[in-house]
């Protein structure tokens, strides 16, 4: 069902994060070992390493690809308390007969007191721009005006989330019936058990990030958390690794007529909670048309769980019909 | 809140150290990547021993290929064909199309299973040739489903035809029977064979009933004490009634005349005539439908299904449809015998015996790994109209799901792509979202693939995904210095903030070498000109320089004027076009008018006024470098020059 390739990767300690850029061509690796590594695939299917630096003063947790329409560009964040903007540059001649390129530093973001525990790029259509979480429970968010200057960064909003954080996420959905919204989870073990997940909206007027829902049932810490891709939804899908894989629905009630100041009000529900695991998830990622979703957990495996209907058909029956994923044909050991 | 269809298989990744449990992974358009990690987040990790490996997982399916890209391409065709012949479709010819579509798609699964059991035959001891010969098990099991289907909805064989039908079937997918019947007749002695038996008894239980009474005969030849007992059983064979094609009786007709031939055939059995032959009396209770001397034929049956059927030939020859699923019911548990539980084919199977098509879509979504045959089969079903959109669980929108998942595994590859956006096209609701996902995903490895891409994109208007790629491309042509595709692309993207970003560069180039790249692309902008006001710039500075070059002074005079007065110019390209001047106003001829040199003036002054329009970087470098300030003199006297020498010439009479 599923073959394996396995490519040596070099990192001198743990690797933390791997990323596929937009078209699956290419992918970064960070490690504790304070390095990045960016791979390139040859036309025969090959990877090479194509690039290997030292990007932070500490392990770095997370690396992510900004959208190809703003260039060759990447993100990181690490332990040293900063994140970075890392561009690729066209090198000398030489050095592509060699299959080698260059990454230079745009940016570090200093902002943040404790360590950096997430970075990612908000949708393409929002401009370049990205969000950084941190162990203070400060989500940040900075923007790049000008895409073709990428060391010109600026921080537009700091948003307080009370909790040590561990995730985002942006809601890619692109229609202009939403709001831009990040997720945010937090992986704090105090026993204060307050909700871990967060979720904030953009608010045209007052033209910041207010909080739009918290989810209350989420009480264990949360270890990563994912929107899913909107094939033309009116409610948005949100996942979420904590100690199972849950899947809740988020549907926009319909704002009054005179309250058009607030962030929009969600029916929030639980549709899927999958303990497989048996064991803390820790990770949970979408396929392109967010029909499947995977897992990782403590237990060594890789789970998909596939939605078995069509999405439109849940939109009708939110809350009569349970959404059944399906464990499909395939763990990974 | 779940359920669970049967365990998940597991894919082992070797190389994985079972000790490091945790892992990192991310998904691509056709792989997964998958990293062993520690998520404990402190900084003092233990030092591991031995370099990480990252894991790249992709469908198996590309080991098959080479032979599944027939199949895809072929299948694809049949299903374009059909989304476009539905609207031609009524009555019964629209039956018999259908039927014909159906076949179709069985006969490319069979092109495609032959050719993978050659593989698999010449590879036998390898593990490749393992997988090919499961991969043949899949798709014969595929072709027995669909075959089925076929018969049960899409032909919607009624009573008496249904067991002709039903025959074909296990005879087409059940007991290499013509190996084995080569193998007897092509002996010396074929009745004396060891497998003679088994060989008539075979074609018995398939209804083959002319071919087992030519074994009779033989038999017969070589047994003289049994001949008149197979001669007896012969007829009996001979003369059993049954419905042929094109014959006209009626089924009650039948009915009355198998009745009467089933109470001879239980008269010979009952008078002992076989007796004194256990084969042959076998044979006779076989011909009277008996479950049990079926039973004893287990091995030769080789499956319920097959049991099934003989057991209808042979006591319910005129079942009807909706009648079956007691009979498969009642086969399958006689047959496994509590020995051993259904399979998922078994419950496939079952599930079309009993009509239920929603289970039996959702039982081989479950049990095949890939979408192509649930996809393929499910649209042929909907065309069919016989997934009712009131049973929402299943809709008309299962369809479109099937198609859509089946589809995106099309993407992920790097010429099937192109067939992944005939499903999307014939995927009304979601089909056009799902492409637009799609398709700004597909690495764009070379130009010709790009413009095929962009096509595609362009003939749907998506133009958000016209302008996102051209954007993505025009970015990576910027970023590797190649300015004219980087225009070309912010043209056809329409990218007028781009175009404007594009043109500043060439600009810029041709400050910093004195000559333009990529004139061709220039010249020929035509109406794209006019995207941003910097392109329209460039486009008529580079026609100023060509205006010059053919010694059309006049024109070129003008041109360069107006660029500055109508705006258009960008103030800090106003130095270059006023140096560009120069050699105009030193012409022997009078080029500018007294007015135009007015203008040129008004210009050069509105330059160097020292005006704090924003802090103007060229006003201040004006007065700071010597070097403008010679231009500037320059200028100025060269202006006054020709001035004085237009105002003369336009004070003059003509010709003077």
């Amino acid at each position: 069902m599923f073959v394996a390739r396995s490519i040596a990767a070099d990192h001198k300690d743990l690797i933390h994060d791997v990323s596929f850029d937009f078209h699956g061509r290419r992918m970064a690796t960070c490690s504790s070992d304070q390095s990045v590594k960016v791979w390139d695939k040859s036309e025969s299917g090959e990877w090479h390493c194509t690039a290997s630096w030292k990007t932070h003063s500490g392990s770095v947790w997370r690396v992510t690809w900004a959208h190809p329409e703003f260039g060759q560009v990447l993100a990181s964040c690490s332990f040293d308390r900063t994140a970075a903007v890392w561009e690729e540059i066209v090198g000398e001649s030489n050095d592509k007969l060699r299959g080698q390129s260059h990454w230079v530093k745009r940016t570090t973001l200093v902002d943040s007191r404790t360590s950096v525990t997430d970075v990612k790029f908000a949708p393409k259509h929002m401009g370049l721009m990205l969000a950084t979480c941190s162990a203070d429970g400060i989500v940040r968010i900075y923007e790049a005006p000008d895409v073709m200057n990428l060391s010109q960064w600026s921080l537009q909003h700091e948003i307080s989330c009370k909790l040590s954080c561990s995730c985002i996420s942006w809601n890619p959905s692109s229609s202009r019936a939403h709001a831009p919204m990040i997720a945010v989870g937090s992986d704090d073990s105090s026993p204060n058990a307050m909700a871990k997940v967060q979720i904030f909206e953009y608010n045209e007027n007052t033209r910041k990030y207010a909080k739009a829902e918290t989810l209350l049932t989420v009480t264990d810490p949360v270890h990563d958390i994912a929107f899913a891709p909107n094939l033309g939804r009116s409610f948005h899908i949100l996942a979420i690794a904590t100690k199972d894989v849950r899947i809740f629905t988020l549907k926009p009630v319909r704002k009054e007529l005179t309250s058009s100041g607030g962030p929009t009000k969600f029916e929030i529900h639980i549709v899927a909670q999958f303990d497989n695991h048996n064991s803390q998830v820790w990770r949970v990622s979408w396929n392109i048309t967010g029909t499947v979703l995977a897992s990782s957990g403590d237990d060594g495996c890789v789970r998909l769980w596939k939605g078995n209907s069509s999405v439109e058909e849940l939109l009708l029956y939110v809350d009569t019909l349970e959404f059944s994923l399906r464990n499909v044909n395939s763990e990974i050991f | 809140m779940e359920e669970f269809d049967g365990e998940p298989t597991v894919t082992w990744i070797p190389g994985v150290n079972s000790q490091k449990k945790q892992m990192c992974f991310d998904w691509g358009p056709g792989e997964m990547l998958v990293c062993e990690t520690s998520f404990n987040k402190k900084e003092k990790s233990e030092m591991v021993a031995g370099c990480p490996f990252i894991h790249i997982i992709r469908k198996d399916i590309d080991v098959y290929s080479k032979i599944l890209r027939k199949l895809f391409n072929e299948s694809h065709g049949i299903f374009v064909g059909l989304q476009r012949i539905e609207e031609e479709l009524t009555g019964k010819s629209r039956k018999a199309q259908l039927v014909r579509v159906s076949k179709n798609y069985r006969s490319v699964i069979r092109a495609c299973m032959e050719e993978m059991h050659q593989f698999a035959v010449a590879d036998k001891d390898s593990a490749i040739g393992r997988q090919f010969s499961s991969q043949v098990s899949i798709l014969s099991a595929m072709e027995l489903i669909w075959n089925l289907c076929e018969i049960l909805f899409i032909e919607v064989a009624p009573a008496g035809p249904l067991l002709l039908y039903l025959l074909d079937w296990v005879r087409l997918h059940v007991c290499e029977v013509d190996s084995l019947s080569a193998d007897v007749l092509g002996s010396e002695n074929p009745s004396k064979h060891e497998s003679f038996w088994n060989l008539v008894t075979t074609l018995v239980l398939q209804g083959r009933l002319d071919e087992a009474r030519q074994m009779l005969s033989k038999e017969a030849d070589s047994n003289p004490t049994s001949a008149g007992m197979c001669r007896v059983l012969g007829d009996l064979m001979r003369t059993m009634p049954i419905l042929s094609p094109g014959n006209t009786q009626t089924l009650t007709e039948l009915e009355l005349r198998w009745q009467h031939w089933h109470e001879e055939c239980e008269r010979h059995l009952q008078d002992g005539t076989f007796a004194s032959n256990p084969h042959l009396e076998s044979l006779c209770k076989v011909l009277l439908g008996d479950d049990a001397a079926l039973l004893e034929h287990k091995e030769l049956l080789s499956n319920w299904y097959h049991f099934l059927v003989t057991r209808l030939l042979y006591s319910q020859p005129t079942v009807k449809p909706m009648d079956l699923h007691l009979y498969a019911q009642s086969s399958l548990d006689l047959f496994l015998g509590g020995e051993s539980s259904p399979e998922p084919l078994d419950n496939i199977l079952m599930a079309a015996f009993e009509f239920d098509i929603h289970q039996v879509i959702k039982e081989c979504s479950i049990a095949l790994s890939n979408w192509w045959f649930v996809a393929h089969l499910t649209d042929l079903l909907d065309h069919c109209k016989l997934l009712q959109s009131h049973n929402l669980y299943f809709g008309s929108n299962m369809r479109e799901f099937l198609l859509l998942e089946y589809a995106s595994g099309l993407f992920a590859h790097h010429s099937l792509w192109q067939l992944g956006v005939d499903y999307c096209d014939h995927c009304p609701e979601l089909g056009r979202v799902s492409l637009e996902l799609h398709i700004e995903r597909i690495p764009l490895t070379t130009e010709q693939k790009a413009l095929k891409v962009l096509r595609v994109c362009e003939q749907r208007q998506m133009t958000e995904q016209v302008r996102s790629i051209c954007k993505v491309l025009a970015m990576k042509a910027v970023r590797n210095n190649r300015l004219g595709s980087a225009l070309s692309w912010s043209i056809r993207a329409k990218d007028a903030a781009f175009a404007t970003l594009v043109s500043d560069r060439f600009l810029r180039d041709y400050c910093e070498r004195g000559c333009f790249s990529d004139l061709d692309l220039i010249d020929n902008l035509g109406p794209a000109m006019m995207l941003s006001d910097r392109l329209t710039f460039l486009g008529k500075y580079r026609e100023f320089h060509r205006l010059y070059g053919e010694k059309c002074f006049v024109d070129a005079a003008s041109l360069l004027l107006s660029l500055m007065t109508s705006q258009i110019a960008p103030r800090s390209f106003w130095m270059t076009l006023l140096t560009d001047a120069l050699p105009l106003l030193e012409q022997k001829q009078v080029i500018f008018s007294a007015e135009q040199t007015y203008e040129l003036l008004r210009c050069l002054e509105d330059l160097t006024s020292g005006r704090p329009l924003c802090g103007e970087p060229d006003a201040q470098q004006l007065q700071d470098d010597d070097i403008e300030t010679t231009k500037v003199e320059i200028l100025r006297l060269a202006l006054a020059r020709n001035l004085a020498r237009s105002v003369i010439k336009e004070g003059s009479l003509e010709g003077s």
